[in-house]
């Protein structure tokens, strides 16, 4: 086995493993951070897939930001830590039902496709080519994407605001 | 050699696990949180795909747009959640049910 | 010639849409509007008789038409026809409005709806004016009702007056009955020769396109309508009635100018009377003349005495028309014209004085009745003079108008009588004759009632006044043209009409019926006119002299006692005094049976077509309550039982909707799940 191999073996796992923490931790916070794994873990597998730009967003974005305002949503909702097993969840058998069945699925339909061209393109760099793609191909999903965030920032804002006239 | 296939199994790994939480944290925030390993499951399997079968980055394209619709949801979502919270001091979702019927 | 007599006739129309949209607001209520422009049409009126009388040419004849109705075959031009004729009918119509108006202004003076009075005095002047000048007749058509109108408005003038009121709508009423006459024989004639052109319609008589009896019919039927607006008997009854009117109304419209309108369009037409239907003409009219001067003998309201005479009189021309004296027929009706309007404005005038003089005293009563009167002539010397130069005028006596024109109807009707060889027909004369001695006798019983002898009410005698200026001024001028030589000139003849200008303008047209007797008649007519006018002369003078004599003997040097003789003829008297009991024969007769078969439509409505309708109504009730049963317990039955089955389902399955979002996801997945396990199957 290549030093590769086992390297790329021991990401997977981390993220797996990682991902699980999050599903089963009885604890809001423990997920949190396990979170912090799981999307490490995704941006060293996009390295694996010659996605340098990508690998880089997602720990600036994922990391960063969202994973941030996660424990942040998890620190400000507070009486989080003396939430039992029991009241913290659902019922396990039911979600493991859905978990399972999903999992099962996606690993049958994959069984069931070869997907025969196996070209693995080679290295190379993607920064300057997605710039040039979102300016000219991808421009109008851009626009209307950039229109999203604005919306969904001022909505935010909105929405978590304190309202000062009702006190 | 690593294969497609590979990347394909880690990403339903996560997915699934992403769906079980979804069901089965009772906390707004672990919702988010199960949301939020689906959309990086499917994330892994779009710059997957573009390595292995397209000529062209197409899906990593997609991935960037992802993360910015990920990014703008988790805020939205948690400015939600934190309404919800001042309102009743709880984040339970079993509880949100005033809307049935 | 054209555009001047547009103008005369269109002046008083702007006179009247300017009165009856500004009149309140304008300064002196705009009475000078209506004056001024009747006055320039009266000078512009002046201005085309004089070129008539420079041409003095009895074929002058102007005309202009445009087309007005054009559809396919139908076809309507609308055009002035002026010859001789239509230009001394504007002179005489002119000449009068234009004196009523001046002499209005005294007499109206006051009262409150004085603008609207001059609007529709206007507005009857322009009537009047656009029958005389229309060349077809469909718009003479129009225009005859128009003046109805008019007459109408102003007969019920003062309208809180039920009696003014209830006069206006007799007039209005009695008239439609000719009209539709007229209408039916308007419509014989554009049926047989498709036009309503004068000059059209006496080419296609004497080509034959219509004769026989239907030309008679025709004739007969468009005189019903002169014998309405003209008050021929037997629709004579709204005149007397339309004394309600103003008096200067009277003067104009029931004097001088709409009842002559009648005449006048049997003058226009007279080419187109067969023989028979000149005969119905002649004793319709000759039967007039005598009728109503024996009821003009006893009544006692001074315009009613004046009405009578103005239906006797109209009875004249009417019979002269009939008896093929056309030019004496009209130009009865332009003496008459003046002398008549005159003899209601002197009469008016008198009213008028009387009327105050009662406001003064503060005494109620009838200012018409004549009973009340008597000796006026030292406190109204003016109004006496022109009265007594207007009576004798009428009266047929030499050296007025009256003589020469009247006088020539009567030499008409006696060479009419002597050229037939039907003896029947001296009826004529004999109705002419009479009623010329019964004239003099009620207009000279008239004069004397009112102007002689003692005052019968001397405390109402004091405050006896002349009338303004503006009264007299009119009547002066009507006297003047009741003199004998403003028709002779440039003869001056007292005894006929013949040599002046008058009978050199207007000369009898050929008649264009072309039976054999038609010819015949007219022409053995004229031969006989001479023979008989001596004669006629003669015996005229005698009656009426004999007739003021009688008048003065009855009620001046009181010879005969007038209340002895009554008695002994009382029903005689009463039948006089009662109008021979015309309108109550009407009332028991037509307006009866009108009633009573108003009765009858009443009841037939009531009993049997509100009883259909009831039955009817009733059948479809009930058949709607059984409509509604049926509604409410079957159709409605249906219908809620499947609501209450949606309904139940629905309570059912809202427990599926648990409100636990997870619940959905597990949901969602296994619905995914589900689907593709069956596609990849």
């Amino acid at each position: 086995m290549e030093a590769n191999q086992i390297l790329f073996i021991a990401i997977a796992l981390l993220t797996v493993l990682s991902a699980a923490v999050v599903a089963f931790s009885n604890k809001i916070i423990h997920s949190a951070f396990a979170l912090l794994a799981t999307f490490t873990g995704f941006a060293m597998l996009y390295v694996y897939l010659s996605a340098d730009y990508l690998a880089v967003t997602q720990i600036i974005i994922y990391v960063g930001g969202i994973l941030i305002l996660i424990i942040f949503g998890v620190l400000m909702t507070h009486k989080i830590y003396s939430t039992t097993k029991k009241t913290a969840h659902n019922s396990i058998l039911v979600s493991l039902l859905g978990g399972v069945l999903a999992a099962g699925l996606i690993l049958f339909i994959i069984s069931l496709n070869p997907w025969a061209a196996n070209i693995a393109k080679d290295f190379s760099p993607t920064t300057a080519v997605i710039g040039k793609e979102i300016l000219t191909n991808y421009l109008l999903p851009f626009e209307i994407i950039s229109v999203l965030l604005l919306g969904a920032l001022i909505g935010a804002i909105f929405i978590a605001r304190q309202e000062d006239k009702e006190k | 050699m690593i294969q497609l296939n590979s990347f394909l199994i880690i990403s339903a790994i996560v997915f699934s696990l992403g769906l079980f939480t979804v069901i089965y944290k009772k906390n707004a925030v672990g919702i988010l949180m199960g949301v939020e390993l689906i959309l990086n499951s499917v994330n892994l399997n779009f710059i997957a795909f573009s390595k292995y079968v397209d000529v062209h980055i197409n899906g990593q394209l997609v991935a960037i747009f992802i993360i910015v619709l990920a990014a703008a949801e988790a805020a939205i979502a948690l400015a939600i959640i934190l309404n919800i919270y001042r309102d009743r001091a709880n984040i339970d979702v079993t509880q949100l049910d005033e809307m049935k019927h | 010639m054209i555009q001047t007599a547009l103008f005369i006739w269109l002046l008083p129309l702007a006179a009247f849409t300017i009165q009856i949209l500004f009149g309140k607001r304008l300064p002196r209520k705009g009475d000078w509007v209506s004056i001024t422009a009747i006055g320039i049409s009266f000078v512009l009126a002046i201005s085309l008789l004089i070129q008539a009388l420079t041409h003095y040419d009895p074929e002058f004849v102007v005309t202009a038409s445009i087309p007005w109705i054009d559809l396919g075959s139908f076809k309507i031009n609308m055009g002035i026809y002026l010859d001789n004729l239509a230009i001394i009918m504007l002179m005489v119509v002119t000449t009068v409005s234009f004196l009523v108006h001046v002499y209005s202004l005294g007499y109206m003076k006051g009262e409150t709806y004085y603008n609207r009075f001059y609007a529709y005095l206007s507005l009857f002047s322009f009537s009047m004016l656009g029958l005389i000048l229309w060349d077809n007749l469909f718009g003479i058509y129009i225009m005859w009702e128009l003046v109805g109108i008019c007459s109408y408005l102003l007969i019920g003038f003062y309208f809180e007056k039920d009696s003014a009121a209830n006069a206006g709508k007799k007039a209005f009423i009695t008239n439609r009955v000719g009209d539709f006459g007229f209408l039916i024989g308007l419509l014989i004639v554009f049926t047989s020769l498709g036009t309503f052109n004068l000059s059209e319609i006496n080419l296609g008589v004497s080509q034959g396109m219509l004769s026989g009896g239907l030309l008679t019919a025709a004739g007969i039927l468009l005189f019903a309508g002169a014998i309405g607006k003209s008050a021929q008997f037997p629709l004579h009854v709204w005149l007397p009635d339309a004394m309600e009117g103003p008096t200067p109304v009277s003067a104009l419209i029931h004097a001088a100018t709409m009842v002559a309108a009648g005449v006048y369009l049997m003058a226009r037409l007279s080419f187109m009377l067969s023989f028979d239907a000149m005969l119905v003409v002649a004793y319709v009219g000759g039967f007039t003349a005598l009728f109503s001067a024996t009821i003009a003998i006893t009544q006692n309201d001074i315009k009613r005495v004046l009405a009578y005479s103005t239906i006797s009189q109209l009875g004249y021309m009417i019979m002269a028309i009939g008896v093929g004296a056309y030019t004496a027929g009209f130009f009865h009706l332009v003496t008459h014209a003046m002398f008549k309007a005159g003899l209601f404005l002197a009469s008016g005038s008198v009213i008028h004085a009387v009327h105050h003089s009662m406001d003064k005293i503060g005494e109620h009563g009838d200012p018409n009745d004549m009973r009340n009167m008597g000796g006026f002539k030292s406190k109204m010397p003016i109004t006496y003079l022109v009265f007594l130069i207007f009576s004798l005028a009428l009266s047929g006596i030499p050296f007025f108008s009256g003589f020469l024109s009247k006088d020539a109807i009567l030499g008409g009707s006696l060479a009419f009588a002597l050229a037939q060889h039907n003896p029947i027909h001296f009826l004529l004369p004999v109705f002419g004759f009479l009623a010329a001695a019964i004239t003099a006798f009620y207009m000279f019983r008239l004069i004397i009632m009112t102007f002689y002898g003692e005052p019968k009410k001397p405390k109402l005698f004091e405050h006896i006044h002349e009338s303004p200026k503006t009264m007299t001024i009119p009547l002066l001028t009507l006297a003047f043209l009741s003199l004998f030589f403003v028709y002779t000139i440039p003869s001056i003849n007292p005894t006929t009409g013949e040599g002046g200008w008058f009978y050199h303008l207007i000369e009898k047209p050929v008649s264009a019926v072309s039976t054999q007797l038609g010819h015949a008649v007219y022409q053995m007519t004229e031969h006989a006119e001479h023979l008989a006018h001596v004669s006629g002369l003669m015996i005229s003078i005698v009656l009426a002299l004999a007739g003021i004599l009688l008048a003065f003997a009855f009620y001046f040097w009181k010879k005969i006692d007038v209340e002895a003789l009554t008695e002994k003829i009382k029903p005689l008297y009463l039948l006089s005094l009662n109008k021979y009991y015309i309108d109550e024969i009407y009332n028991a007769t037509v307006i009866r049976g009108l009633l009573i078969w108003n009765d009858f439509l009443s009841w037939f409505d009531g009993a049997v077509i509100d009883g259909l309708v009831n039955s009817t109504a009733w059948i479809v009730r009930n058949f709607s309550v059984l409509d509604g049963l049926f509604d409410t317990y079957v159709v409605d039955g249906l219908v809620n039982g499947v609501g209450s089955a949606v309904s139940a389902f629905g309570k059912s399955l809202r427990k599926v909707q648990t409100g636990q979002i997870q619940n959905y996801v597990l949901g969602a997945v296994l619905g995914t799940a589900i689907i593709i396990i069956l596609t990849m199957i």
